[in-house]
Formats: C-alpha cells, structure tokens, sequence
C-alpha cells in the first residue's frame, strides 16, 4: 500500500484581527461612558417618561433614602474644599490641610456636623459602609441641612439641585426636603429618574 | 499559544531552521478583553434622566391669587396610601361636598380621566407630534406650538394633594400622568383636613360624619 501523505498545516491562528476588535471596543467604551460614582447610599430611583438629561457639571445632588435621611453631595471638588472652610466658620471647626484634601474626595455623605471629623479620618473604602449612612439632619431645630444647601448655593452659584429619592421614600420626608429648599428659595430642581417608555398612542 | 505543537524535532542534522517573524497576539488580546471587563463594570453607559420640577417661591402664595383657579376646571387628586389615587372635580367646600372617586396609576385609572378632561389638548398634541415624527415642523417649532396648545385656557388645573402615607414614587407617577396627558397647569398643593376627611368617607360609605 503506497504511503498516504497527509500536509502538515499549520495550526496558528492569527490573533490580530481579535486583538484589534478588542481594542476598538475598549477605546469605545471608554470615550463614550462615565466612571460609576461612590455613592453615600444605594437607592432606587422611580421611573418617567421625561427624557430630560442631568447637566454636565454643576449639580447639587440630594439623596433620600427610604427612611428619610438626606445625604448630601457637590460634584467639584475644588469647591468642595471652599464649602467645608465656610462649613468650618459657620460651626467653628477647623480643617488642616489633610483633612480638606480627604473631604474633596467625597462624593456624598450623611453625617451630623458633629461627626463630620471622624467621617474624613476614617479610610475612604469603609465611607460608604452603612454605619455611615446616619443622614444629615433635617428638621426644624437642627437644620444643618439648611446649612449646607445655602452655603453650597453661596460658593457656587450655578448650581443644579438635583434630587434623588428612593420610590419607597414617605411623601412627608420628601415634603420636608422640600420645604427647606423653599424656605432657602430653591425653587427649581431635577428629580432623577429612571427611563420608562411613554405610552403609545398618546 | 495559539499554535499546536507540530514539531517533531529536527534530530540535529541538515540546515538551521528558518526562525518566524510572525509575533502571537494572544496575550495582546487577552489584554484587551480583561480590560473591556473591567471598564464594562465599573461605568456606567447612560447618564440619569431627570423630571424638572418648578414651585412656586413660597412668599408668592398669597391669599389674593391662591385660589383663582376656575371652579369647573379644576381636578384635585389626592395621593392615598397602597398607591391609590382619590380624585374629584371642582372645589371642596363644606356645603358642596364633591363626588370623589377611587382610582390607581394604571394605564385605565387616574391616566384616562385626565385624558378624557384634557381632550382638545391632547387631541392638538397627538397632531403636533405626528407633524414632528413626519418633520414637516423643525424641534424648535414643535416646543413653541407645544406650550401654546398647553396654554389652552379650557385646559384642566390639576390640584395634587398628597397625604403622609403616600410614597416618593407616586408623587413621581402622577407628575409623569401630567406629561402624558399633557397637562401644563398642576400644581402641588398640601392636604386639608376636609380632603382627608373626604378620603375616610370615600373609604368606609358607612361611618358617619362626626
């Protein structure tokens, strides 16, 4: 029987077409997506069919979770810095150089006053954990809230109020949040929301 | 890596082999994907959508132009507790105690009234869009011809009271009702005692007045 010859072929696969769609992929993601921020609390926020976006920069974002705590947050971090040297005079407290440094990492936060010093030494990753989410307090003889918005408003006067409520969260502790913004005479804000598709037909 | 092994070995004799220049990209490629994993998971695509929500300053709200609202066409809802919405049309007075009704935020309950007293608005919107979605109209138009169809003075004026057992959530549902139903004159008021009167009354028929 003659010798069948089988070709020796060679098996190596050419990666660079993969690799390119890959990196094609990547560089996509990457020009067209925002870095996910840390939020003080996770909520759940009720869904609409209004398509307005939330601006670029410039928001004051406002937390509410389901039971009723506001959490508190700005998004540039310089100004950061200025609010907490006002904070620091109206409550006479003083911020060295570190601790001014660690606030204007902070994305949101729900502390008292009172606690505020120990809320910035404790290390970033544990910031977030839930015995840190005790709320800003809100109410009629304490309204360090207040506060905040009005000297947030005082550094940055371009400011968006955006307001992020849980679905769960009690109309009257929304109505609170709201009557302290009114009584500062912020009267425009942005519910944030989640997309729903509008109804056909309509 | 990407190749299999084929090579039996040369044994050492006859011309060095020639070597290849061809580079493997697999772990280029690997690369690549770990970190695509990577950024897929720690952003985010879409950025949060958002419902503007302008009041009133509170030292505008004065006695004189409170209450100018046109009686026949005023509806004034009420947000209960379990997501159930109370409505009734005109003013509540004490000597005219106005029919209330109990509905929900299905596409059937609180939506469908507010359609039916917003017909003419709704109708001249349903036209309006129609023209955007053919682009006979440019965007800029649309929004102008949209806040003069809204402007309609036989429009409805939605009252929304809610009471403390409503949730966040149905406040946001019955300010989206307002947008569907295209309804530019709402306005959020807080409860009287009379409306959760009318709420007990609607809820137990048989219980009295005290």
């Amino acid at each position: 029987m003659p010798k069948v010859k089988i070709a020796r072929k060679s098996t190596f696969v050419d990666m660079t077409a993969m690799t390119d769609v890959a990196f094609l992929l990547l560089n996509f993601i990457l020009l067209t997506s925002n870095f996910v921020k840390q939020e003080a609390v996770a909520v759940a926020a009720p869904s609409s069919v209004s398509e307005i976006k939330i601006p670029e920069t410039n928001i004051l974002t406002i937390i509410v979770d389901p039971e009723g705590k506001v959490f508190f947050g700005m998004d540039n971090q310089e100004l950061r810095v200025e609010l907490l040297e006002k904070i620091g005079e109206r409550y006479d407290l003083t911020f060295d150089e570190k601790e001014k440094k660690e606030f204007s990492l902070v994305n949101s936060f729900g502390v008292p006053i009172e606690m505020l010093k120990a809320f910035i030494a404790i290390p970033s990753e544990s910031k977030g954990s839930l015995e840190n989410a005790i709320g800003i307090p809100c109410d009629s003889l304490n309204n360090q809230f207040s506060e905040w918005v009005r000297l947030a408003r005082e550094v940055n006067p371009k400011l968006t109020i955006a307001i992020k409520a849980d679905q769960a969260t009690p109309y009257p502790k929304f109505k609170n949040v709201m009557n302290t913004l009114q009584d500062l005479r912020e009267n425009r804000y942005n519910l944030i929301t989640n997309l729903e598709q509008m109804p056909k037909g309509i | 890596m990407s190749e299999i092994n084929t090579d039996k070995g040369s044994g050492g004799k006859g011309k060095p082999k020639k070597l290849s220049t061809r580079v493997d990209f697999t772990p280029m490629c690997d690369l690549g994907f770990l970190l695509i994993t990577f950024f897929m998971l720690s952003t985010s695509m879409s950025k949060p959508q958002t419902m503007e929500l302008a009041l009133p300053a509170k030292d505008d709200v004065t006695e004189e132009n409170a209450s100018k609202v046109k009686e026949s066409l005023a509806v004034t809802i009420l947000l209960g507790k379990e997501d159930k919405v109370y409505y009734y049309f005109g003013m509540a007075t004490e000597e005219k105690r106005p029919e209330i009704k109990v509905t929900d935020f299905s596409a059937v309950g609180i939506r469908d009234i507010l359609l039916q007293r917003n017909q003419q608005v709704v109708a001249e919107m349903r036209a309006l869009k129609d023209k955007l979605a053919k682009r006979t109209i440019s965007d800029e138009d649309f929004r102008k011809q949209a806040t003069e169809i809204k402007a309609n003075k036989l429009a409805p004026v939605v009252i929304i009271k809610s009471t403390d057992d409503a949730t966040y959530k149905n406040l946001v549902d019955i300010l989206d009702e307002m947008q569907i139903c295209s309804i530019a004159k709402f306005a959020i008021v807080d409860i009287t005692d009379y409306d959760k009167e009318l709420i007990v009354s609607v809820e137990n028929p048989g219980a009295e007045k005290i």
